[in-house]
């Protein structure tokens, strides 16, 4: 039983490993938080559903199209609108608009969509397959590769190049950055951008396990936001390990001790951490 | 001279207050319908909690994410002691116990800055919930509890609509006043100055934490005294009316009126409880409207819908609109 609550606690976990990536990014990048983050992942998967199910296309097609109209939706007109309007007003104002934004998306979405919920066929068809006495899940694993093959991508691209490098600079020290000519504004377009897209990724590997469904990004924007603050705000490794953390706690709380209070065990866990290590369990302390 | 002026400012207070009361207690005479008397005392408890968490967000700058939290405690409480102990008890005991629990959280969560205080009510609206739902036992789970009563002095009985909600305006009317003589005296000057600068209202010797503390006590007591009102008007509560949601919702009420403003929270109550109902035909699209209003007035009009009835004011008296609140 073990393994493949493990494996299955992981495969969860590396999908709001995803999210909460972006979302540190953002905070990093920005120092803003995106309360709307779990709508960031609603929008790509209705997307999918619309270009897959409604407009027949074939569906890997499918899936890059709702990235892409994702990033720019969710990257690019996102920053150029709310974001640019609101940066300079400090952090509360932007926090409450993404909290209407997300009610908006959610509002939206069931009048003018469809309140009802949607399927989305996996990438990989769910067969057990069987190792060591245990039957793991074929689309448990096949989520963990996805998953760490984006995040490991995104990493690479973030470390080695050269706009990758730029916003770890802005990340790291806004000021200095600045001072070396690195313009902001961009990498902060570059962050939501990369946000929208790890996201759409999420919603491709979700979408199939949660139903397509308006209200799909409550859940999945706190889980996001429990790693995020379990791991770590300020380092991408923080949200990675919060990613794994709130997937692992979730599956092996509901299977070891009661499936009612699944989320129960992670809020202690989260408020654990804010109290103890507020920076978050791989987060450094901010000056 | 500055005595006859000050004797005239605590008149046209005096007089606000009594017209207040007069406005609150105003359904009770004019509506028949049981209905517009449930709105009027659902908007009046909608203003409780939103000043409370104006307190807050917009005197003590932290976000809130508790109210429906205590919103639930409240209602709980008074649901499931109501009846043992008297509603006159009850409705005090929520404020009491939800000011304590607002002390507990608040009092770890406040050390640090940034928006922690902000996730730690988060979790606990969410934990709240949780209890809410799955401990049937006392709380009746997701079945709710019924038939909560409606309190009486001795013959005297509240139920009726219009009679219920005369507690319910005298409830918000005592509420609402405290909380402008408290905003008005050396506290409220203490919040501004927090507000302001928070490194030199430090300097100048005011404990933050404290004062952010005490802000956030009593913010979560609104909630709970709500809460106590809010279940007898419904008559049935469960764990449902008091998610996470509901929160945001508050959030956006105080922001949408007016943020560290006095009135704007009680504007954004009635906006939020009065309109979809003017807004009938519209009812299907109220949420998103609501939605998109609130993105828009953060992006265009950052002081909330009271800078409108600010500028309508200078229009046609062309004077500045006196704040409520220094």
């Amino acid at each position: 039983m073990l393994p493949e609550l493990l494996i299955k606690g992981l495969s969860l976990g590396a999908i709001y490993a995803m999210i909460a990536m972006g979302f540190c990014l953002l905070w990093q990048t920005s120092r803003l938080v995106n309360f709307a983050e779990g709508e960031f992942v609603t929008i790509p998967a209705f997307l999918m559903v619309m270009f897959y199910s409604v407009l027949a296309v074939p569906y890997p097609l499918a899936i890059l199209f709702a990235i892409l109209v994702a990033a720019l939706l969710l990257g690019v007109v996102m920053k150029k609108t709310l974001v640019d309007a609101l940066i300079t007003r400090g952090n509360t104002p932007f926090v409450v608009t993404t909290i209407a934004l997300g009610f908006f998306v959610k509002d939206f979405l069931t009048v003018f969509a469809t309140p009802e919920a949607m399927n989305f066929p996996s990438m990989v068809r769910q067969t057990p397959l069987h190792f060591a006495g245990a039957a793991f899940s074929s689309l448990d694993l096949w989520n963990i590769v996805i998953a760490a093959v984006v995040i490991l991508g995104v990493g690479f691209f973030i470390r080695k190049s050269k706009p990758g490098k730029a916003l770890q600079a802005v990340a790291q020290n806004r000021e200095a950055a600045v001072i070396m000519g690195i313009d902001a504004q961009k990498m902060i377009l570059l962050a939501f951008s990369i946000n929208a897209v790890l996201a759409a990724f999420s919603a491709s590997l979700a979408a199939p396990i949660y139903m397509v469904k308006y209200d799909m990004g409550n859940e999945l924007g706190l889980k996001a936001f429990y790693a995020a603050i379990i791991g770590g705000f300020n380092q991408v490794r923080g949200a990675l390990l919060g990613g794994l953390l709130v997937g692992l706690i979730e599956i092996l709380t509901a299977a070891y001790i009661s499936t009612k209070y699944k989320s129960g065990f992670v809020l202690l866990v989260l408020i654990a951490v804010i109290l103890f290590k507020p920076e978050g369990l791989l987060g450094t302390k901010e000056q | 001279m500055a005595q006859a002026n000050h004797a005239m400012k605590l008149r046209s207070v005096l007089i606000g207050w009594a017209l207040a009361l007069l406005l609150l207690l105003l359904p009770v005479f004019v509506f028949k319908s049981q209905y517009l008397l449930y709105i009027s005392s659902l908007t009046c408890i909608y203003m409780i909690v939103a000043c409370g968490l104006n307190i807050v967000l917009g005197y003590a700058g932290q976000i809130s994410l508790a109210q429906a939290g205590f919103l639930g405690i409240g209602a709980y409480v008074c649901a499931l002691l109501g009846p043992t102990l008297s509603f006159w008890v009850v409705l005090p005991l929520a404020g009491l116990v939800c000011f304590v629990i607002g002390l507990g959280l608040g009092f770890p969560s406040l050390r640090v800055k940034t928006h922690f205080l902000a996730m730690v009510t988060l979790g606990f609206t969410v934990i709240v919930y949780l209890i809410l739902v799955n401990e049937e036992n006392w709380t009746g789970g997701p079945f709710g509890v019924f038939n909560i009563p409606r309190p009486k002095i001795g013959s005297l009985s509240f139920s009726s609509p219009a009679n219920y909600h005369i507690i319910v305006a005298l409830v918000t009317f005592i509420l609402l006043l405290l909380a402008f003589w408290g905003l008005n005296s050396q506290w409220g000057r203490a919040f501004k100055a927090i507000r302001e600068n928070e490194a030199r209202a430090e300097m100048l010797g005011v404990n933050l934490r404290n004062y952010k503390l005490m802000a956030f006590a009593i913010g979560s007591a609104f909630a709970g005294v709500g809460g106590a009102l809010i279940a007898p008007l419904f008559g049935y509560i469960d764990p449902t009316m008091f998610a996470l949601g509901f929160s945001f919702q508050f959030l956006l009420m105080v922001v949408v009126g007016g943020v560290g403003r006095f009135e704007g929270p009680l504007l954004g109550a009635m906006i939020v409880a009065i309109l979809p109902e003017m807004l009938r035909v519209t009812e299907k699209y109220f949420p998103v409207i609501f939605a998109l209003a609130a993105i828009l007035i953060m992006v265009f009009m950052p002081k909330g819908s009271v800078s409108a009835v600010d500028w309508a004011y200078k229009k046609i008296t062309g004077k500045e609109e006196p704040h409520l609140t220094k």
